[in-house]
């Protein structure tokens, strides 16, 4: 690469930076948004399982999100720490 | 290290899979064993006997078989557990006796509000990955102390990370101590006392010899047990019902249920529209407000618990300390997405079994609880059926039919009561205490050794004689871990009556000490040494002083600090009606008073309860070590150089370790 590697370094950050805040605002709304609408929610019955939607995203919902987004969140860092060649050896 | 040692552990690690596989194998085989024994006429005692004893011989076993003499080896495991296999480690670590027996109890207890518990103990996960954990991993620290002084200029900093961990851990600990007492004591039918100390004897077995090593391989057949511990009666009781294996989707049937009994309930007079919680309706238990507020600080705390930090000290990559926090919460997963089942079916069996039915038609399983005094009805123990027919005799214009005002069930009873209530063998019930078991002993060790390595490895040899000898370094940690964990059994067996709320001060503690100067150190380089302790200092003080005030000094906070009385969720009205009169009274100003006391827990600021008192010490944290920060000089060419390469997966850890 040509850039040096300071300058590399920084736009590493950046963008590791930019994904932290990504997965942080995701956090943020499956964690404590979409529950401040429990009671609108739970009027919405999912169909076949019977549960009320906002009990639903409470009990499972969130908890799903959150372990799936873990396992996103590794390949993406790894991705752009390997994109500005500060990965380790695999 | 020797290149013989690294191939020989290469090959260990390479088997790990055909090793845990062959365990689980031979753990179900052991099921089935005993399943037969049930059959052929062993009598129960000896059941509960055979499966507590031999779960923890395996433990132990395998603590001794791990043991090491290596410092590397002793505090991360040699950094070599891979990605998979230390999520499950951690899961152990993580879930608690509180998780194993005591969550579905809470949601039992307090329907959709004790969901924030659910929450709040799983999406911290995703702070420790995209904040923290990673980073103190290329960081290359046995303990979360060792960052702290590292990053904020020596030994003060390390001083005040070692009094927080010891505050957090040490609380967490006792209560973990208590949790085989618990179970030890019912299912084995011991002493409470003696009890506690046999469950000690199970963890000092584990943890002594092999440190993290030996930890992290009892934790993870730890966790096989008590995940299959936790999950076979439910699964059979969702088969049994609704015909499908799955009871996380089928609950949802039980509590359409529910919600339909409650109703039937309300019109036909078995209970009042005061005494009925809804299942599904929120915010009745907590307010809003308090149900985000503890809900937050469980979040963070989990990313501020050294004892799960270190946890992702032991991998051999950064990539796979990622990839492991993701493995972690997806184990810790399958329980918690469970345990609101066990609330819903055990609900609804009390709803449409024991509710409504008359006194003398009540289905028999509860009597072996009344008898321990977990389930009462009309305010009596329901020992049988002539006892509770007496005493709701005493009750003026008693139906003769249970009411649900009638009926108080304690919530460690719901998990260990499903396998009874869904008819199953004894053997299940056997299964059930040795998952709870392995549950509370793997967190305890992972608990020990976090306090023992902060006071062997940061305060022994870092602080008081940097030149101590491998050997002695070691003997200091394990003579160390046995004091801690004895002083942590003493106190247990006192049984302190707050030792339920003591985990969730732990968490808030945690997080009002180390979150901001852990996040800060890695994502602000400016954060200067002067500033970090600054905000250390104020974060968890602040918090310390609202928990110890507002249940141990009310009286004063209300004459001295502003406070005022919290609200109950359900009704709107202040907990203490008359806050003049309650002064007024004798015993206002008492010091270090019981629950009963009119004011313990029931004031302070903004109504906040005190389990969220983190909340309070996390911003005045950030904000302290923002303008203490700023103040100062900017931190050395040096140390943001440090910095820059924590941020970078890379390259060589920044702290190197003389082994």
């Amino acid at each position: 690469m040509a850039q040096s590697s300071s300058s590399r370094d920084e736009a590493h950050w950046q963008a590791t930076t930019r994904l932290m805040f990504t997965h942080l605002g995701v956090w943020v709304f499956f964690g404590y948004i979409i529950h401040m609408f429990v009671k609108p929610l739970n009027n919405i019955i999912i169909p076949i399982l019977e549960f009320p939607l906002g009990f639903y995203m409470a009990a499972q919902g969130s908890l799903i999100v959150f372990v799936v987004m873990l396992f996103m969140f590794a390949k993406q860092q790894d991705r752009i720490d390997r994109q500005f060649g500060v990965a380790e050896d695999d | 290290m020797a290149t013989q040692t690294s191939a020989a552990s290469s090959d260990f690690i390479k088997n790990l899979g055909r090793m845990y596989g062959t365990y689980t194998g031979s753990f179900v085989a052991f099921i089935i064993l005993l399943a037969i024994f049930e059959q052929v006429g062993v009598p129960n005692r000896v059941l509960g006997y055979l499966f507590v004893g031999f779960t923890i011989l395996v433990y132990a076993v395998i603590g001794v078989m791990t043991r090491t003499a290596q410092i590397s080896e002793y505090y991360v495991a040699g950094r070599r557990v891979p990605a998979f296999y230390n999520g499950m480690a951690t899961g152990a670590d993580w879930m608690s006796a509180a998780s194993f027996v005591g969550m579905a109890g809470t949601l039992f207890l307090l329907g959709y509000d004790g969901l924030t518990w659910v929450l709040g103990w799983t999406g911290g996960y995703v702070l420790v990955s995209i904040l923290i954990g990673p980073y103190l991993r290329k960081f290359g620290a046995y303990t979360v102390p060792d960052f702290m002084s590292f990053r904020f200029g020596g030994n003060l900093a390390r001083g005040i990370a070692v009094i927080v961990l010891v505050c957090c851990s040490f609380t967490y600990v006792t209560a973990q101590v208590y949790g085989t007492g618990i179970i030890a004591s019912r299912f084995l039918g011991m002493p409470f006392e003696i009890a506690v100390f046999a469950g000690l004897a199970g963890i000092l077995l584990c943890s002594m010899l092999g440190g993290m090593r030996a930890v992290t391989w009892t934790q993870i057949a730890q966790y096989i047990v008590l995940i299959i511990a936790y999950l076979t009666p439910i699964v059979i009781l969702s088969t049994k019902h609704y015909g499908i294996p799955i009871p996380e989707l089928t609950y949802g049937r039980a509590i359409a249920e529910i919600t339909l009994r409650e109703q039937q309930l309300l019109q036909t007079g078995l209970t009042t529209a005061a005494a009925l919680k809804p299942h599904i309706q929120p915010f009745i238990n907590y307010s809003p407000f308090n149900f985000f507020a503890i809900m937050f600080c469980m979040m963070v705390g989990t990313a501020s618990l050294p004892h799960i930090l270190m946890r992702y000290f032991t991998t051999p990559t950064v990539r796979e300390a990622r990839q492991s926090v993701a493995w972690s919460l997806f184990f810790i997963f399958l329980l918690y997405f469970s345990a609101p089942a066990y609330a819903a079916f055990s609900k609804l069996e009390v709803y449409t079994n024991i509710i409504g039915r008359d006194l003398t038609q009540v289905r028999p399983w509860l009597f072996q609880w009344g008898e321990l005094g977990l389930i009462q009805i009309c305010g009596k123990n329901a020992v049988n059926i002539d006892a509770i027919v007496a005493a709701c005799k005493a009750v003026a214009g008693h139906p003769g039919v249970v009411r649900l005002q009638d009926f108080v069930i304690n919530t460690d009873v719901i998990v260990l009561s499903t396998p009874e209530i869904a008819g199953l063998p004894y053997v299940i019930s056997g299964l059930v205490a040795a998952g709870g078991l392995a549950a509370a002993l793997s967190t305890a060790d992972g608990l020990l050794l976090a306090i023992a390595n902060a006071l062997s490895h940061d305060v022994y040899y870092k602080m008081l004689d940097p030149n101590a000898p491998t050997i002695r370094r070691l003997t200091v940690a394990r003579v160390l871990l046995f004091f801690v964990a004895v002083a942590a059994a003493a106190t247990a067996a006192t049984k302190p009556g707050d030792i339920l709320a003591m985990v969730g001060w732990a968490f808030s503690l945690a997080m009002a000490g180390n979150f901001p100067a852990l996040v800060m150190g890695i994502w602000w380089k400016r954060t200067t040494a002067a500033g970090a302790v600054a905000g250390m200092i104020a974060g968890f003080g602040l918090c310390l002083f609202y928990l110890l005030v507002t249940r141990y000094f009310p009286g004063y906070g209300v004459k001295y600090f502003g406070m005022s009385s919290l609200y109950s969720a359900a009704t709107g009205a202040p907990l203490v009606a008359d806050m003049a009169k309650a002064m007024a009274a004798p015993n206002a100003m008492e010091i270090w008073p019981t629950l009963a006391h009119p004011l313990a827990n029931k004031v302070g600021w903004f109504d906040l309860n005190n389990i969220a008192c983190g909340l309070l010490g996390v911003p005045v944290g950030f904000a302290t070590i923002i303008i203490v920060s700023l103040l100062g000089k900017e931190p050395s060419r040096e140390m943001q150089a440090y910095v820059d390469e924590i941020r970078k997966p890379r390259g060589r850890t920044v702290l190197e370790e003389k082994t």
